[in-house]
């Protein structure tokens, strides 16, 4: 008991530590195909490390929920992270289905927070981003049920094709919710087309950084989400930490090709998108009930 | 001798301790609430508010402990005399008497549907007792059983205010005084669910399968269609009145889905189920009572109930907002508060229906949670804007501006309320079994053995991963990292005139939602310019609406229709007394015929 607690705990420290590495390649892999130097792949932990140290500017119309809310975000993608590894596939159905969401529901608990951070400051950027974000959320977590569901009735050991739809619904779930292209844009600021960073657009110095940390370790624990469901086999493999950090890998690099070869859509087409992602999650678990 | 009198007047079971815990528990914070909402008020307004509550509160108790139709029913129609009576009380707007009318008229639809089928109930069993009523319910045709389950399900369907039988719901609980809606909301509408459980789970056995995907159907459209109103409305009472058709929602899902997996026998999951809906059910008590409760510190405070007029209350009345944070955080299924706990069950539930399910089964089970998340998303949506407009930025009128927070008696009751919030959700370990053997007994599988799965020890674990996170981030941001801070404007592009009317509105939130659900919602638009000349428009003005669907086609129409037949109807009664003495006349002469003939 107390060795699986250990266990679970350095795996945290261990991912956590790595996250932001994961958007720094996939920040590296977006400027390489576009024939540009860019940055280095640690340029994350340097972003965080300044934003550490900076002194920060606080709105006077803000409350104590606007120094609340990146702690508790911060915290939320943690205890998801831990929830996540707590589920590993192979244990009972149930349990793993279980504890899948209720990940979910942890982070939208920091979700809530930063939406109402975004209302704070009277700004009324920050009141479009919140709008924005929890409209697009509150699209994309149905489909992430129905997707975690339909996997964790496959056993999530072996390769089914309702497993792989699940997969590819939980992809497009993925890109909305770590705000990426054709979804969201994490490299703008341009009022008409920023959701997440508008909402934040009030925070500096050390809140700033917890939030960038936090989207980070909330992008790892999707990405190990889905790593789950495209490669099933992969979790029994030897050399189990070499597979499935290449798995993160590959479906990072697979997020900046997608990145770098769409358009941003308008804010309303998202909702077609996710809807689109409905029918293929729905799909899925028509093929599991009829065994595939 | 009189013979239909019933001989078992109470019952006393787990099913009625349990709805006797849920009154208690919300109906004594409201009352100590009420103290203060009526502190200012003549001692004649105060005793008659007083009398009509507590006879409310008492002929909800005897409802639930009625042991036969009769008294049931007797009990039913007082309670919703008293609520009625509780709406108009503030009988001086025209807005609350017509909120009454609403009411009364559907409550009375309502009723008329539980009298016709207890009426044909009574004419099997031959006696009022529930035990004979049992009894009888083996022997009954299945097309007596099954209109019996229609009477009985719209009746209680419209004191629930499931959609479409909602119509009544948005209009008399903001009326009422806060204290009332919030019993009203909380326990009231619970009534009419214990209603369903006593009758389609505990006396008119065996339910078949389709009537619990009815009522799990029933259940998604109530959900959703209460969550998307509500985010669509600015009234902040109105608002927590369509939450409440949403979460009535979600309590039929947990019971639609324990008689459809109880009749399919596959009883841990409905025992699950039945667990996850009651659960739901004290729990929506709770949130929903303190959200009421800190509407009317608001409204007490501000005189508004329009939270476009609102804002920055959090620094105001900070106590009222920290009560209405934690209410919102529950009814959003924030972990790891009690309205967590319980949408969480009920996914298990589904999802453990699914596993043990095939086919058509599966795909139902898997689209009805896929409904509850969706409604999750967005109920937690509306709650950041009810929360964000209300409490936080600027205030946007003079009224917010000059609130004072709320007394001591109105900070307790609301303190009553949101104490159990936490301790329902944190103390799931603790709560659950003893919610999990009231869900046996109800279904009469004691034996059977039912897995909560990690409900006692999940919403503990992410408290403590969350606090300790965070506690360890403050002190690293107290003493080991010590950057500055500096206070200064909101950052506004260099314009410099940032006040309360840039801020982002309600209206402006909900906008996306508005545009996705346009279909449903049929939103229009009227502008109006005002010129002083044909060069200068001297003032705009843009007025956004959205259809209320159900009422505009299908109660105007069917109002219409009972007027219009009223007119017709209205001939036979020209004011002549000679003709009234030969309607007399006839009817004697008929009455004679039918004598003679029988």
């Amino acid at each position: 008991m107390l060795n699986t607690i250990m266990v679970i705990i350095g795996k945290v420290f261990a991912l956590a530590i790595f996250a932001p590495l994961v958007s720094g390649i996939i920040r590296k892999t977006k400027n390489t195909i576009r024939m540009r130097n860019g940055p280095s792949v640690l340029q994350p932990y340097y972003n965080v490390r300044k934003l550490f140290l900076k002194d920060e500017v606080i709105s006077k119309n803000a409350s104590w929920i606007f120094y609340a809310a990146p702690v508790i975000v911060f915290a939320g993608s943690i205890c998801a992270l831990v929830l996540v590894l707590m589920a590993r596939p192979g244990h009972l159905v149930s349990n793993s289905a279980a504890i899948l969401i209720a990940a979910f529901f942890v982070l939208s608990l920091g979700r809530f927070f930063m939406a109402l951070a975004g209302l704070d400051a009277g700004s009324s950027f920050g009141g479009m981003g919140s709008s924005r974000e929890v409209f697009i959320s509150s699209f994309a977590e149905p489909v992430a049920f129905i997707a975690i569901f339909v996997f964790c009735m496959g056993g999530g050991d072996n390769f089914r094709v309702s497993g792989v739809l699940a997969g590819f619904a939980l992809f497009m779930v993925v890109i909305a919710e770590t705000s990426r292209i054709p979804v969201d844009n994490q490299e703008t600021h341009l009022e008409l087309t920023m959701v997440h960073e508008a909402m934040v657009l009030e925070y500096s110095g050390r809140s700033l950084a917890l939030i960038e940390l936090a989207s980070h370790i909330k992008q790892m624990v999707f990405f190990i989400m889905l790593s789950w469901c495209l490669f099933p086999a992969a979790g029994t493999a030897p050399w189990g930490w070499a597979v499935f950090s290449a798995e993160i890998g590959v479906i990072g690099i697979a997020m900046a090709f997608i990145e770098i070869s769409v358009a941003k859509m308008r804010l309303f087409r998202t909702v077609d998108f996710l809807s689109f992602s409905f029918f293929i999650a729905l799909a899925a678990s028509i093929a599991s009930s009829l065994g595939l | 001798m009189i013979t239909f009198l019933p001989k078992e007047f109470f019952l006393f079971d787990s099913l009625t301790i349990f709805f006797f815990a849920v009154i208690g528990l919300i109906c004594i914070p409201s009352a100590i609430f009420s103290i203060g909402y009526l502190r200012e008020e003549a001692l004649k307004k105060k005793l008659i508010s007083w009398a009509l509550l507590a006879a409310f509160i008492l002929s909800m108790c005897f409802v639930v402990i009625s042991g036969n139709l009769f008294s049931f029913l007797i009990f039913w129609e007082l309670m919703s005399l008293t609520s009625y009576f509780l709406v108009v009380l503030d009988y001086k707007h025209e807005k609350s008497i017509r909120a009454g009318t609403i009411y009364l008229v559907m409550t009375h639809i309502g009723t008329a549907c539980l009298m016709a089928a207890f009426f044909i109930l009574y004419n099997y069993a031959g006696s009022f007792d529930y035990s004979a009523v049992k009894e009888a319910a083996f022997a009954l045709p299945p097309n007596i059983r099954n209109i019996i389950f229609l009477l009985l399900f719209i009746g209680f369907a419209t004191k629930a205010g499931v959609v479409p039988m909602h119509i009544w719901l948005p209009y008399a609980h903001p009326q009422a005084p806060s204290y009332v809606s919030s019993i009203m909301s909380g326990v009231m509408i619970k009534i009419a669910v214990y209603g369903m459980i006593r009758f389609f789970v505990m006396l008119l056995l065996p339910a078949p399968a389709w009537w619990g995907a009815v009522i799990l159907v029933f259940g998604i459209i109530s959900c959703l269609v209460g969550v998307i109103y509500a985010l669509m409305d600015h009234d902040l009472k109105k608002l927590l009145a369509y939450h409440s058709v949403e979460n009535i929602g979600i309590i039929l899902l947990g019971v639609g889905a324990a008689i459809f997996f109880a009749a399919r026998g596959v009883i841990p999951v409905a025992a699950l189920a039945m667990c996850a809906a009651l659960y739901h059910l004290v729990n929506h008590a709770l949130f929903k009572g303190l959200l009421f409760l800190c509407s009317g510190s608001v409204y007490k405070a501000t005189g508004l109930r329009n939270i476009e007029k609102m804002g920055g209350l959090i620094k105001t009345m900070p106590a009222t907002a920290l009560f209405f944070l934690i209410g919102a955080m529950g009814i959003s299924a924030l972990p790891p508060l009690n309205g967590f706990v319980s949408e969480w069950l009920t996914f298990q539930a589904f999802f453990s229906g699914a596993v043990e399910s095939q086919g058509a089964v599966r795909i139902f089970m898997i689209v009805s949670a896929a409904a509850l998340a969706l409604t999750g998303g967005l109920a937690a949506a509306c709650f950041v804007k009810a929360f964000g407009i209300t409490f936080l930025a600027l205030p946007r009128s003079a009224h917010a501006r000059e609130a004072k927070e709320t007394g001591f008696m109105m900070k307790t009751g609301m303190a009553l309320l949101a104490v159990p919030v936490v301790i329902f959700g944190v103390g799931a370990g603790f709560i659950a079994p003893v919610i999990l053997r009231v869900s046996r007994a109800v279904l009469g599988v004691q034996n059977v053995e039912v897995s909560l799965y990690l409900a006692s020890v999940l919403p503990v674990l992410i408290a403590v991963v969350v606090l300790g996170t965070a506690l360890a981030v403050f002190l690293w941001f107290r003493f080991g990292l010590r950057t500055g801070q500096v206070r200064y404007n909101t950052w506004d592009c260099g314009y410099y005139a940032l006040d309360s009317r840039t801020e982002y509105t309600a209206t402006a939130f909900s906008k996306p939602f508005r545009i996705a659900f346009s279909f449903f919602l049929l939103p229009y638009h009227k502008s109006e310019k005002m010129r002083d000349s044909f060069y200068h428009v001297s003032k705009f003005m843009y007025e956004t609406h959205t259809t209320l669907v159900f009422r505009k086609f299908f109660y105007e129409p069917l109002v219409r229709l009972v007027y219009s037949f009223a007119w017709k109807v209205r001939k036979l009664q020209p004011g002549s007394i000679h003709l009234y003495i030969l309607y007399i006349f006839i009817t004697l002469v008929g009455l004679i015929a039918l004598a003679a003939i029988f």
